[in-house]
């Protein structure tokens, strides 16, 4: 059962795969924007265009350009920059440590404020605190990232003082300031999270709190709180935890956002320089790392839940 | 929402990653049918009616801007720069003189098109084709929720990043670039709504009187489905007002000088605009979240009264 949904689930996994590159590359090749203006300039010769188009595999038919392009990828390369030449995995592998701390960090914080207020306000549900705590995150999901950035720019970086308003030094060179740096970006990126986890937690946690086992447990004379850490929280995670690994995709998008308004030296800002210099093969490179990575988290989430609970594979 | 009693409530986005959840919520269908006995007899509420008030000025402004005493949203008055709020310019000007309350009315008009009108593209497309699929059944269905399901493992931002880039940031381009972007998502919320009727009785009963698909379609599975797949609308028309406003902020949305709120929130992010005049960033924000704070709420409370199962998706 476990292993024909996983096989299942893999030839899905192969299926979207094969689906993300033939879109990505379509993407770039069939919208307009011709690349020899963007190495050459607009006041280039024709015949210096045509040159150039040849010598880039450019002239050949689509379904031989995307073999090509495929042939590459498989071979680790993703080509590179048309305008520095930087190899377009130097420019990722460059970027997604900066990515990766910034989701890290705002999910340490999003769990770290939404775990809390959902076991309190669950415990006391419809009375004043868990109103105040749903009504607050109701209004949390409507804060993306572009409106609340600035106002936490202008609040702590401008007003008070406390933080630089952009740009961050790297982890290597000092942890301290980095991670000073990275507070506002982060909890920029966090808000969303919060509201999300705290709502999903707090209903399993109301629903779980039904639960005989929780009436046998307080009837044993267990300390409340003993009850809700020990007893409560445990079973009421598993949306909690699905959530969190597919709000990585909602997360990526975040980051890029924060990144290019706190000017983070991460692949969303490369990403997005690449597309205002139509630099098309960074564009399609990252393209297709992200949404690679974004399927196969989801994959990995997927597999963890079936190991986790047997349920998932017979749904 | 002060007044949300239903143990299921949940938020939108939370609700649509119901259906990946292990192990249903513990509530019976006795529960559940109590809860929603229980929303429909509750009075709207207040707060519901304020969001509505407050969609509906920023709509008819948004409509009637050409007929209101402003000044032209491009307007550039060197006399008055950097002014704060005055009699002469109630939310003040920018740092080119631009009246404000202009830019925001003008700006409003691109939240809004490409909000509704992306979710209208959605609903027609994704909508007819949910209902159509869920009504056809057996390998059509199969493929094309398969279809869907593939589209959406997709990051929509980075389509939309991408595409605007190469092919053009016209607003008609944007409203149609993210109304195709929700179809996936459209058809598999009223595709599971539609399940839920397709074998009920008067279906059955129709289908034995000789009636055309057309009109099983149209006049016994569409009237039970609507009022869900609205309430769903709304939801998602915060959605596309969020994505236009993360393209505009990224400056991949209507070209400047055109006001957008997205894009004169990126105008008034840049450190030196946030020392010098903060109002230009601060009323398309707080602007925008009232607006998505009153979509929501909507959204919310029809959802919980019409009960849209997101579980069967």
């Amino acid at each position: 059962m476990l292993v024909t949904y996983l096989a299942k689930r893999l030839v899905q996994l192969i299926a979207v795969t094969f689906l993300i590159s033939v879109i990505v590359f379509l993407l770039v090749h069939l919208l307009p924007g011709d690349p020899s203006v963007t190495i050459l300039g607009a006041n280039d010769t024709p015949q210096n265009r045509l040159i150039l188009l040849h010598q880039l595999g450019l002239n050949k038919p689509l379904v031989a350009q995307y073999a090509t392009w495929l042939g590459q990828v498989l071979h680790g390369s993703l080509g590179q920059s048309y305008l520095t030449h930087q190899q377009v995995s130097q420019i990722i592998a460059q970027g997604a440590p900066v990515d990766l701390e910034l989701i890290v960090l705002s999910q340490i914080i999003a769990f770290a404020v939404a775990i809390p207020l959902a076991l309190v306000a669950s415990r006391r549900s419809n009375r004043p605190v868990d109103r105040m705590a749903t009504t607050t995150t109701f209004g949390l999901l409507a804060l993306p990232p572009f409106v609340l950035a600035p106002i936490l720019v202008a609040i702590f970086a401008v007003g008070l003082g406390w933080f630089p308003a952009t740009g961050t030094v790297p982890i290597s060179q000092n942890l301290a300031t980095n991670l000073h740096d990275m507070i506002l970006p982060a909890v920029a990126l966090s808000f969303g999270s919060i509201a999300l986890y705290y709502r999903l937690l707090r209903s399993d946690l109301i629903a779980t709190l039904q639960e005989d086992f929780i009436t046998s447990a307080r009837a044993k004379g267990l300390h409340p709180r003993r009850v809700m850490l020990r007893h409560a929280l445990r079973p009421s995670t598993f949306s909690l935890l699905a959530a969190a690994g597919v709000n990585i995709g909602s997360l990526l998008a975040g980051a890029f956002i924060v990144e290019s308004l706190f000017a983070i030296n991460g692949v969303g800002l490369a990403l997005i320089n690449a597309v205002e210099q139509r630099d098309y093969l960074v564009v399609q490179g990252i393209a297709l790392v992200v949404a690679l990575v974004y399927v196969i988290i989801q994959f990995i989430v997927d597999f963890i839940f079936t190991v986790v609970d047997p349920r998932v594979a017979r749904g | 929402m002060p007044d949300d009693r239903e143990l299921a409530a949940t938020g939108a986005a939370a609700e649509l990653l119901a259906d990946i959840t292990p192990g249903d919520a513990a509530l019976s269908e006795e529960a559940v049918s109590l809860a929603v006995a229980g929303a429909r007899r509750r009075p709207l509420g207040i707060i519901f009616w304020l969001a509505v008030t407050w969609v509906g000025i920023v709509v008819i402004a948004a409509i009637f801007a050409n007929l209101l005493p402003l000044a032209h949203p491009n307007f550039q008055n060197y006399s008055a720069i950097n002014t704060g709020p005055s009699i002469h310019h109630l939310l003040g000007t920018d740092d080119l003189g631009r009246d404000l309350l202009s830019r925001l009315i003008f700006g409003a008009r691109v939240s809004l098109v490409v909000g509704f009108g992306s979710i209208a593209i959605g609903m027609i497309v994704g909508g007819s084709a949910g209902l159509v699929s869920a009504y056809l059944g057996g390998g059509w269905d199969a493929t094309m929720n398969g279809f869907a399901f593939v589209i959406l493992a997709f990051p929509q931002i980075l389509a939309l990043i991408a595409i605007t880039a190469f092919w053009g940031t016209a607003l008609w381009k944007i409203t149609l670039i993210i109304g195709i972007g929700s179809i996936p998502l459209i058809f598999r919320v009223v595709r599971a709504s539609t399940l839920a009727f397709v074998n009920r009785e008067f279906v059955v009963a129709a289908r034995a009187l000789g009636a055309s698909p057309a009109r099983i379609i149209f006049r016994e599975l569409l009237p039970n489905v609507l009022p869900a797949a609205l309430s769903f609308a709304m939801i998602g028309v915060a959605g596309a007002i969020v994505l236009e406003g993360t393209l505009a902020f990224l400056g991949l949305s209507v070209p400047l000088p055109t006001p957008s709120w997205g894009n004169m929130i990126a105008e008034g992010s840049t450190n030196g605009q946030l020392q010098q005049n903060i109002y230009i960033m601060l009323w398309p924000a707080i602007s925008m979240f009232l607006l998505l704070l009153s979509i929501n709420l909507i959204g919310d409370r029809l959802r919980q009264r019409f009960d849209v199962r997101e579980s069967l998706v």
